[in-house]
């Protein structure tokens, strides 16, 4: 058995002991579960999309303080951004953005896009796949 | 904020008196136990006294005692000794599925390269090995059976009596991994009826590094170290006088301590068990309610993760450990929480707590206390609450 983690980065731990957006979205317009509690993560993450951009977003997770941390950030980091942008949101991306993650829980922050990427889908599909964004916004 | 510490299965501080009585071997009698000058004939009486001491403790023989670098050591020499030294008797194993790293990896290393055949007993939900199982795992190949005496991760006491008697019946040598129970609770190579059994200081508020292996005199065993003629040729190397002497001095501590202080961790363990179960709701005890080390919690926190409790705990200057894979780089939870049979989740939810002779009610109070708010907060950011219901 190990003893206790004090293998983060500052940010890591602030996000920890603060986590931000944590709760749910009621009637949200996209949700996304990843992860199983045989790994030991459950990341839940929910979004409300208004005219094509992120307006909010909301997280539920069981998991360890990377898992925590990361599902905090994620929802942090696409707050305010079209589906596209969020979409090109990558695991590194969040971890960077903590300050680096320990080699061991990296696979926390593909997780984080993981749930991310799940919650985007699950809002095109409702959206029967058109990227309202595109709708929207005029190049 | 005072740090409270519940990590003593991982290890103890030294005791003040282990330190004072290791510290003239730093400097004035650093003398090699090998020599023939008197700097070195005091360091080699130093040695000495300390196997008597450690022999007499567990109702051994001085000759049977051999100093090692630590309890790993003291696994690894036992297993790979017996099984090299008597491959021509047989080739098979017997162990279970809840030991120490120590052993469980010696094993593998062992059918991996040596082909060895390992039988990993079972254990029930409380971490008990059946000696009816062992009596039936037991072939006419079988030339070891390793079963530990408690488990550092659930307290739980194995029957090491009973197995003893159906090992002894085929006329099997037994090694034990006491390294959890020495100084703990009451350990006498004959009564358990074993052959082997590791030792490791540290654990016993001894210094670290250091620790031994009892061989029954008449065992056929190989040296583990090659090198010099110490430790009567079992385990090269020039001893590591001041840690011989600290277990020493561990060990007589303990002598004098022991009961008084099983009493007193069996009240606070108690306390801190009673304390979890009617303050937070679904908590479960793993391990035997009754067959337990006197200072092992261990508990499952339903719906969130050991390693992110415990960062909250050591935000709170609360040392304490976990099971969970998250913890861990295997991302695979505590082989012990598996085998009692506990669901995934139950097991990442895991926390242990081992108690020492520094701890006091007031802590154990206040760890019930803030426990409960860090639980309560975690909870609530759980997405697994929700999915139960």
């Amino acid at each position: 058995m190990r003893g206790g983690p004090t293998q983060y980065s500052e940010k890591v731990m602030e996000h920890f002991k603060n986590p931000r957006n944590v709760g749910e979205i009621e009637n949200p317009d996209g949700v996304g579960q990843v992860g199983n509690p045989v790994c030991g993560d459950i990341m839940e993450l929910y979004i409300r999309v208004k005219d094509g951009i992120i307006t909010e977003a909301k997280f539920k997770t069981f998991g360890c303080g990377a898992a925590i941390a990361t599902s905090s950030m994620v929802t942090e980091m696409v707050k305010g951004k079209s589906i596209e942008e969020a979409l090109k949101i990558s695991n590194r991306a969040v971890a960077e953005a903590l300050g680096g993650l320990p080699p061991v829980k990296m696979h926390c922050s593909v997780l984080a896009e993981e749930a991310l990427q799940s919650a985007l889908e699950d809002y095109l599909n409702k959206s029967k796949g058109e990227l309202p964004s595109e709708k929207v916004k005029s190049k | 904020m005072k740090r409270i510490y519940l990590d003593h299965a991982a290890t103890t501080p030294a005791h003040p008196e282990v330190v004072k009585a290791m510290l003239p071997y730093f400097t004035g009698a650093f003398g090699n136990p090998s020599s023939i000058y008197s700097y070195g004939q005091e360091t080699k009486v130093a040695v000495e006294k300390a196997r008597a001491k450690v022999a007499e403790f567990i109702g051994a023989k001085s000759d049977e005692v051999i100093f090692t670098g630590g309890g790993t050591e003291a696994d690894n020499f036992a297993l790979k000794g017996v099984a090299l030294a008597n491959e021509r008797k047989g080739n098979h194993l017997i162990t279970t599925s809840i030991e120490h790293h120590a052993v469980l990896e010696t094993c593998k290393f062992l059918e991996k390269q040596g082909g060895f055949k390992i039988t990993y007993l079972p254990v029930d939900g409380y971490g008990l090995v059946d000696p009816q199982e062992v009596k039936k795992a037991i072939t006419n190949k079988t030339i070891l059976v390793s079963v530990m005496h408690a488990n550092n991760e659930i307290g739980t006491i194995q029957p090491i009596e009973e197995i003893s008697k159906y090992v002894k019946e085929a006329g099997i040598l037994f090694h034990t991994d006491a390294v959890q129970s020495v100084g703990h609770i009451p350990v006498n190579v004959d009564e358990l009826g074993v052959d082997l059994l590791s030792i490791s200081a540290h654990k016993l508020y001894g210094p670290k590094g250091v620790g031994a292996l009892y061989i029954r005199k008449g065992t056929r065993i190989f040296p583990f170290m090659h090198g010099g003629e110490q430790e009567r040729g079992r385990r090269a190397g020039t001893e590591n006088v001041p840690g011989i002497v600290g277990l020493s001095k561990a060990i007589e501590l303990a002598r004098q301590e022991m009961d008084e202080e099983a009493k007193w961790l069996v009240c606070l363990r108690d306390r801190l068990i009673q304390g979890l179960l009617e303050n937070i709701d679904h908590v479960h005890v793993n391990g035997h309610p009754f067959w337990r080390l006197p200072n092992n919690v261990n508990v499952s926190v339903d719906f969130v993760e050991g390693e992110s409790m415990l960062l909250n705990l050591d935000l709170e200057n609360i040392c304490a450990s976990t099971g969970s894979a998250c913890s861990s780089s295997s991302l695979e939870p505590s082989h012990v929480l598996r085998a009692l049979g506990l669901p995934p989740e139950q097991a990442h939810g895991s926390l242990r707590f081992t108690l020492g002779r520094e701890n006091t009610a007031d802590e154990i109070d206040l760890v019930i206390e803030v426990l409960s708010r860090i639980v309560t907060r975690l909870r609530a950011m759980s997405p697994l609450l929700k999915i139960r219901g």
